[in-house]
């Protein structure tokens, strides 16, 4: 990258990143047997630890400007819609990873920034999803509903915030399972709301556009899921801007001290308590949003598809992409949704790989798998 | 009258159910300070491990009930105090230094294995498996409520096995290490005491206790679940929290506790039979968030 003058270095870096990330992507979603999806992934597993070791991708990440990767991607999964446009399942996949990723993201600013447990994350996304399968029948515009969902998320995650405020460390991950596995139960045994068989939505409209109407736009046939692919992309770049731009101000500064020790950030007039309280709310409201797209987008939502494993794949997510790390959340984020889709095999084995997986990153790897950049007092951060 | 017998009995088993899981919390937390979550499933492998024991046991031919107990119980137990000691030498020891949370992520990823492992490599592990009637059923009538010797003998057994190991803790040379690595793990170094050796007993105790519980679950419901164990750990845990974790009598005291709440509530919301989880795991975040240490309280200042 020498020869480039130093003002494109930067975006030329967030190229060489994004392109053949993306190629790898298409790839992986394209191919249809096991052995190709295998292959593909041997080969990226293969590629990226060339690149390790070569210390390329180091000095690439280095140079690489965080806004030219993300527009780049960006750009590249728009390719990407348009390239599957008439794949129902590769977009339906590919929208579920980007929600998944939305969840993640809640989840990530409360425990990769202010370093509060959520072991009920499946929880908060289904109380998003029943909200939207409720408010979703009635006049209210849709994007309103969206935001209800976070915002009845927020407030059923309100109820903790006293328990999780009292106590600390395995005491609220506690709290936090025992409220994940006390609501699975209670939608199971409360009928008002479809008990164990759910309830059914409609899809999500907008202005009169309804997403689920499969339409012709410029020559092209898109499958309606091509619509949802948007609107799911739209929100996780709602998403990460939002995220990075917290932990970019000196709220992030103010989250990164209390997680880090609560006694030094107390000393220096941080309050403990408010930081927690805001970044469980807001992860929590960023969880139920995408809960509600989610039920919106699959038309159907029952108690079973928010287990306690579903909480655990969410923080595994988080765990495998590396804790603090976004770009190593979407990777993982489209790994742990998209593999045991394109890997039928694997389907039925997923929650025993995943949780071997992360007892083995934490075992091997304490550090996390990928190691956490370091706050830089001024200009952007180290990797 | 009779129905207040029943629930009293109900409670008293429950009690004694829990306050087993939460002597094996209790145990991890005084040697190591670290919560083991995969307990809740190493009480239900226990009960797998036996039922597996029963199956070939009756394949061997032996009918008459009391070998295939022994059988069952010793199965479940050696086999769980063995998995105890592996997952503390395998996910507990090796991240004594690393943040508690990964301990935390360690264990719960690591019970989530051995539960997924029963649903799917266990034949027809994802249905709820019924467990076998060891113990005679004869039953006592009074009035119209019927003391069952079953749950007597299940009773005295648990019993058994608390004051025995309440006599191995304040009299043994095993006893005196492991209180004195819980007190603290330096000086009980200097003074040659083994800290792994220590802690990994610790640890094959603590699950034996879980297995025995999880067995006792079985003859009691007559049916074990591969997610039966969850239930039973997060309560078990509460327990341990509520009496003051690191103190075995308070272990004791917080599930029997625990036990008597959920009775009361089942006699007072009698509507909401099938709230009974839901009550179960309310009161869970209610008792923690009333008493964050515990009744006893444990020591709340912070060194810097």
């Amino acid at each position: 990258m020498r020869f480039a003058p130093a003002r494109v270095r930067p975006a030329l870096a967030a190229a060489a990143i994004a392109a053949p990330s993306v190629l790898a992507l298409y790839a992986f979603l394209s191919a249809e047997s096991g052995t190709r999806v295998s292959l593909v992934l041997a080969g990226s597993v293969l590629a990226v630890l060339a690149g390790w070791r070569s210390g390329l991708l180091a000095r690439l990440v280095r140079t690489a400007d965080e806004r030219a990767l993300v527009v780049a991607l960006a750009l590249a999964a728009l390719g990407l819609i348009r390239a599957f446009h008439d794949d129902p399942f590769v977009l339906l996949l590919l929208s579920r990873a980007l929600l998944v990723l939305v969840a993640c993201l809640g989840l990530h600013v409360q425990l990769a920034d202010a370093g509060v447990p959520n072991f009920a994350g499946a929880a908060f996304f289904g109380v998003g999803g029943y909200t939207a399968a409720v408010l979703g029948r009635g006049t209210l515009p849709h994007p309103a509903v969206l935001l209800a969902s976070g915002a009845v998320a927020a407030a059923v995650g309100s109820l903790l915030l006293l328990p999780l405020l009292r106590t600390r460390g395995h005491y609220a991950a506690l709290i936090t399972i025992a409220f994940g596995l006390l609501f699975r139960t209670f939608f199971e045994v409360n009928e008002s709301l479809g008990g164990p068989q759910g309830l059914k939505l409609g899809g999500f409209r907008v202005l009169g556009f309804d997403f689920n109407d499969d339409r012709q736009l410029l020559g092209v046939d898109y499958s309606g899921f091509a619509f949802y692919c948007l609107a799911a992309l739209a929100l996780t770049l709602l998403a990460v801007a939002f995220v990075r731009r917290l932990e970019r101000s000196w709220l992030g500064v103010a989250l990164d001290a209390v997680r880090l020790d609560e006694t030094a950030a107390a000393c220096f007039g941080i309050s403990i308590g408010k930081w927690k309280i805001a970044a469980f709310t807001l992860g929590n409201a960023l969880i139920g949003v995408a809960g509600g797209l989610s039920a919106m987008m699959v038309g159907f939502i029952a108690p079973n598809n928010f287990t306690f494993q579903e909480s655990l794949v969410l923080v595994s997510i988080l765990l495998l992409g590396g804790l603090g790390n976004l770009a190593g959340l979407a990777v993982a984020s489209l790994i742990v949704v998209g593999l045991p889709e394109k890997l039928q095999t694997i389907q039925e084995y997923r929650y025993l790989l995943f949780s071997v997986l992360v007892v083995l990153v934490l075992v091997l790897r304490p550090a996390g798998l990928i190691r956490r950049a370091v706050r830089r007092p001024f200009g952007s951060v180290l990797p | 009258m009779d129905l207040l017998a029943q629930y009293v009995m109900n409670g008293v088993m429950l009690g004694l159910m829990y306050a087993l899981v939460a002597i094996g919390f209790t145990l991890f937390f005084g040697v190591l300070n670290v919560i083991q979550f995969a307990h809740g499933d190493v009480l239900t492998a226990g009960a797998f491990a036996g039922l597996a024991s029963y199956a070939v046991v009756v394949q061997a031919g032996v009918a008459s009930p009391l070998p295939q107990l022994v059988t069952v119980a010793l199965a479940a137990t050696l086999s769980m105090a063995v998995l105890g000691a592996v997952l503390g030498r395998v996910l507990v020891l090796p991240l004594k230094a690393a943040p508690a949370l990964n301990v935390l992520l360690a264990t719960l990823m690591g019970g989530t294995a051995l539960r997924e492992s029963i649903r799917l490599f266990y034949p027809g592990g994802s249905q709820p498996q019924r467990f076998p009637t060891l113990l005679p059923t004869s039953s006592w009538s009074l009035g119209r409520f019927a003391l069952r010797l079953d749950n007597l003998l299940m009773l005295a057994a648990g019993a058994v096995l608390v004051v025995a190991l309440s006599l191995v803790l304040q009299r043994t040379r095993l006893g005196l290490a492991i209180r004195a690595v819980a007190q603290d793990e330096e000086t009980a170094r200097t003074m040659g005491i083994d800290f792994r050796r220590v802690v990994l007993l610790t640890f094959a105790i603590g699950s034996a206790l879980a297995a025995f519980a999880g067995v006792m679950n079985g003859l009691y419901y007559a049916e074990v679940n591969f997610g039966s164990g969850l239930l039973l750990g997060v309560i078990g845990f509460s327990a341990a929290v509520l009496g003051g974790l690191g103190s075995f009598s308070g272990a004791l005291l917080g599930g029997f506790l625990f036990a008597a709440l959920q009775t009361v509530g089942a006699v007072a919301l009698p509507f909401a039979s099938a709230y009974k989880d839901v009550f179960a795991f309310g009161a869970v975040i209610l008792l923690m968030t009333w008493k964050p240490t515990g009744l006893i309280g444990e020591q709340l200042s912070e060194r810097v």
